[in-house]
């Protein structure tokens, strides 16, 4: 390889861009050749969006010059980059749910005759560019909206492909997918590199980036701080190059004494998902759900809190037998963690205060009234314990960094006092750091803290080095149905994965 | 321990708050430019106190409407029946005084005075139930606010006029006693009341309801609804049954509206009122309630009430014809939301 010509398809140099006081990026340079894949790596709020956006002409950056293929290269806005070859996939898709995938792939260049749209080359035009993924879910004429997320990743890809671009950006694009359909969006990204297209990966996740990218630029504050062969550089110095420092216990594990059994259930199936689920959960243990995205384990979580029907079996959760209403839920102890942070999770333009109180709005004032000023105190101990960075508990949790929110979301569930912690990806989306403290209070929890007795977490992730990490022990949800408890020490990646693909029973 | 704390965040708490006070006085300072322009450029008589008095009473009926208004947008709804809902209360308050049978009862009983009682109680009640009626079907049948009230605005107007048999009912005056004072002018006697009875009551519902919305358990769970459904369920908050509340409270005060507007003309009209929703929801609008919900505040709705009485009486005043106000009044609405939104943008 060492003999190939570089040709040289993207460079940034010298990109810097001051939002008022904060400098967002200062002197970052990337190079990226075609038919590479260069990964950017940083924590958020690292500056990986606004380079991202200083490259998709949707910034127009304070200094700095860029090139494409040799040429200068200085979009006046996100029409003239796509135009000048320069695609963007963003982590929430930009499709239009209720038309076709042909129309979606020709959106806002469709080719006329005389104002009249000429479907055959509509067609032609969408055959041609979704012919190269070999999925048959992805044909012209469906509605969009009624295909799986990966799919409809593949057509923002092929909107990309179809208007010929040159450099695609793929901001997190593995994040909502599931496991099968990540393996076919690096099989599609080598295809595209054997194309000689350049490619810029941005992810969270570091194995992925080791198996899928070239190169790699970590930022870290605004400033490139290093990078270089993906080959040459261990996934721990690319960790410690992003936080600045080592991550010496990312998973911290106190001795925890399991208690009595405070959540019991027993052939639980809800209306489609999940079939059979059978589980107990101790006080002052850790339960690790593992398992692909769709196999039901949020709906477990769900259907335990009384957000989605039962239709069979049975829930204990400490004297309360039977299903009950989110109320109820936690009125008995009970609090969960939604997966979806801005969904589901925030009223995301209230304040950090009216969030964390949501749950139990008593004992903020005389007579039943609630006070904002009480609300307010109760909300600073929180944001003060979790280390939550945010100007006063008025602020709209909108205004918060997606760590922080994630923070705002589970002080309720303290605030609240529950005693049984339901919690769903707790970590999707965050930072290292962020990650870490989360991990930490997890610990403390389980642990029983502060004159706190032990509580009992329920945790679902998609991610297993931080369920081995976290959890004392783990159950796989595969098809809806929620296979043995395992110990921890008796389990690894590789054994969990094979379960949750169904391919093996651990026995 | 926790008190080293709050003092490393003051400062740039004091700065929110504020201009938390800036946003909440914004609104004034708009409604005080409006009053202002008029009184510099209209004819004395704007600027007299008896105009202030005119300018109240002409905002009560929409303000007191606006109230219910407030908590329903709040939640993330909108009702567009208010204006039915204020001729069905009107009508039914008619109806029941001329109920020769009623009024006979209470005569025999040696308490008269209760007639009008009654008859307000029932046009008020009747309102109520409409809004409790949209409530159910909004919750129960899962159809969103603006079909149900839309379909609830039809059948309600055609109700009144089932009711009026298609026409005016009219009182006998006899019967009215204080139901006719609620919005006329302060007679010289009784001069320290400042403004009428109707005025008042709405100046002490708007406190209610800024109360209810502040410091209430009620008030909070309806922003949060507003802001996000599915947060509000996750947390436990009984939507179904908050929306029917609102909803009901919405149709409450429509009905103490039509109580003013019968009392300004003191007869049951089933055609009266017509498109009134639609000044109600600009009122909530113009004081930064947000059509998509958890956001407004009755302050800005009184503001927003008020701005639409002063630009009509200043145009008035000024002999401009009706069709000008018109056309400033959409500006307005068209001028506030985009303020608002440009506010929002900076802020965030």
């Amino acid at each position: 390889m060492a003999e190939r010509v570089e040709s040289l398809r993207l460079e940034m140099r010298g990109v810097c861009k001051r939002f008022g006081a904060t400098v967002a990026l200062e002197d970052v340079g990337i190079r990226v050749s075609a038919g590479d894949v260069l990964a950017l790596v940083g924590e958020n709020g690292a500056g990986k969006s606004t380079l991202m956006k200083v490259l998709s002409g949707a910034v127009a950056p304070d200094a700095g010059q860029m090139w494409l293929d040799g040429e200068p290269y200085k979009p006046q806005g996100p029409l003239e980059a796509r135009r000048a070859g320069v695609a963007m996939i963003y982590q929430e898709l930009s499709l239009t749910p209720h038309l076709s995938v042909e129309e979606n792939i020709t959106l806002g260049m469709e080719p006329t005759t005389l104002g009249m749209v000429q479907w055959k080359e509509v067609r032609r035009r969408a055959i041609a560019a979704i012919s190269q993924f070999d999925n048959p879910e992805l044909r012209p004429d469906v509605r969009v909206d009624k295909l799986s997320v990966g799919s409809q990743q593949l057509v923002e890809i092929a909107r990309a492909l179809a208007i010929g671009c040159r450099v695609l950006v793929l901001d997190e694009p593995t994040s909502s997918l599931t496991r099968q359909d990540v393996q076919r969006l690096f099989d599609i990204i080598k295809r595209l590199k054997k194309q000689g297209k350049a490619i810029v990966y941005i992810s969270h996740f570091i194995e992925e980036v080791k198996q899928v990218a070239d190169k790699l630029t970590v930022l870290r504050d605004g400033q490139v701080v290093g990078g270089g062969d993906v080959a040459g550089i261990s996934t721990d110095e690319i960790i410690a190059l992003m936080v600045g420092r080592q991550v010496d216990q990312l998973y911290p594990r106190s001795a925890r004494k399991p208690g009595d059994v405070v959540l019991e259930v027993e052939d639980l199936a809800g209306v489609e998902k999940p079939n059979s689920a059978s589980l107990q959960l101790r006080r002052g243990e850790v339960l690790g759900i593992a398992g692909l995205v769709g196999a039901g384990r949020t709906e477990l979580l769900r259907v335990l809190f009384g957000l989605d029907p039962v239709r069979r079996g049975k829930i204990r959760l400490g004297v309360y037998a039977g299903p009950a209403s989110p109320v109820r839920r936690w009125m008995q102890g009970a609090g969960m963690l939604s997966e979806n942070r801005k969904e589901e999770g925030l009223a995301i333009t209230l304040s950090i205060a009216d969030n964390m109180t949501l749950s139990k709005l008593k004992g903020f004032g005389p007579l039943g009234l609630v006070l904002p000023s009480r609300q307010d105190k109760a909300s600073r101990r929180w944001i003060d314990r979790l280390g939550i960075r945010c100007r006063n508990p008025r602020q709209p949790v909108a205004s918060l960094s997606g760590g922080n929110q994630q923070r705002v979301a589970l002080a309720r569930l303290l605030q609240h006092d529950v005693d049984v912690f339901l919690l769903d990806e707790p970590t999707r989306g965050i930072d290292v750091a962020a990650k870490a403290s989360i991990y930490k209070l997890i610990d403390e929890l389980a642990r029983g803290s502060e004159g706190r007795g032990p509580k009992a977490v329920l945790m679902v992730s998609s991610y297993l080095p931080e369920l081995l990490g976290v959890c004392d022990r783990v159950a796989v949800m595969c098809r809806g149905k929620l296979g043995p408890t395992h110990p921890i020490k008796e389990v690894n990646e590789h054994k969990l994965m094979l379960e949750a693909t169904g391919q093996e029973a651990i026995a | 321990m926790s008190d080293d704390h709050l003092k490393s965040i003051e400062p740039g708490a004091l700065k929110s708050n504020w201009r938390r006070w800036l946003n909440t006085l914004g609104s004034l300072l708009a409604l005080l430019l409006v009053y202002g322009i008029f009184a510099s450029i209209a004819p004395a008589s704007f600027s007299t106190t008896r105009n202030l008095e005119m300018i109240a009473r002409q905002t009560t009926i929409v303000g007191i409407a606006a109230l219910g208004m407030t908590l329903v947008i709040i939640a993330g709804g909108i009702d567009l029946s208010v204006g039915s809902v204020v001729a069905l209360s009107t009508v039914v308050i008619a109806w029941l005084l001329q109920q020769s049978g009623m009024v006979g009862l209470f005569t025999n009983l040696g308490c008269e005075w209760l007639a009008p009682w009654a008859a307000a109680l029932g046009g008020v009640a009747a309102a109520a139930l409409c809004g409790f009626v949209s409530g159910i079907l909004i919750t129960r049948l899962r159809v969103v606010p603006f079909i149900v009230t839309l379909g609830m605005m039809l059948v309600v107007r055609g109700a009144a006029k089932g009711i009026g048999r298609e026409q005016k009912i009219d009182v006998d005056p006899a019967r009215l006693r204080w139901l006719e004072e609620l919005l006329a002018s302060v007679p010289k006697e009784r001069s320290w009341m400042l403004v009428p009875l109707g005025v008042w009551l709405l100046i002490v519902l708007a406190v209610v309801t800024a109360a209810l919305l502040r410091y209430t358990r009620l008030g909070r769970h309806i922003f949060a609804i507003g802001s996000n459904e599915q947060t509000a369920r996750l947390c436990g908050v009984a939507v179904e049954r908050v929306k029917l509340i609102v909803f009901t409270l919405g149709g409450a005060c429509a009905g103490l509206g039509g109580l003013m507007q019968f009392s300004r003309l003191t007869v049951g009209d089933p055609t009266v009122a017509v498109g009134l929703e639609l000044d109600v929801i600009a009122a909530v609008v113009i004081g930064g309630g947000s059509l998509n919900g958890g956001e407004g505040s009755v302050l800005g709705t009184m503001v927003g009430a008020l701005i639409m009485t002063v630009i009509a009486s200043g145009c008035t005043q000024m002999g401009m014809p009706n069709w000008v106000q018109e056309i400033i009044t959409g500006a307005i609405i068209v001028v506030a939301v985009a303020l608002d939104r440009l506010r929002h943008r900076r802020s965030a």
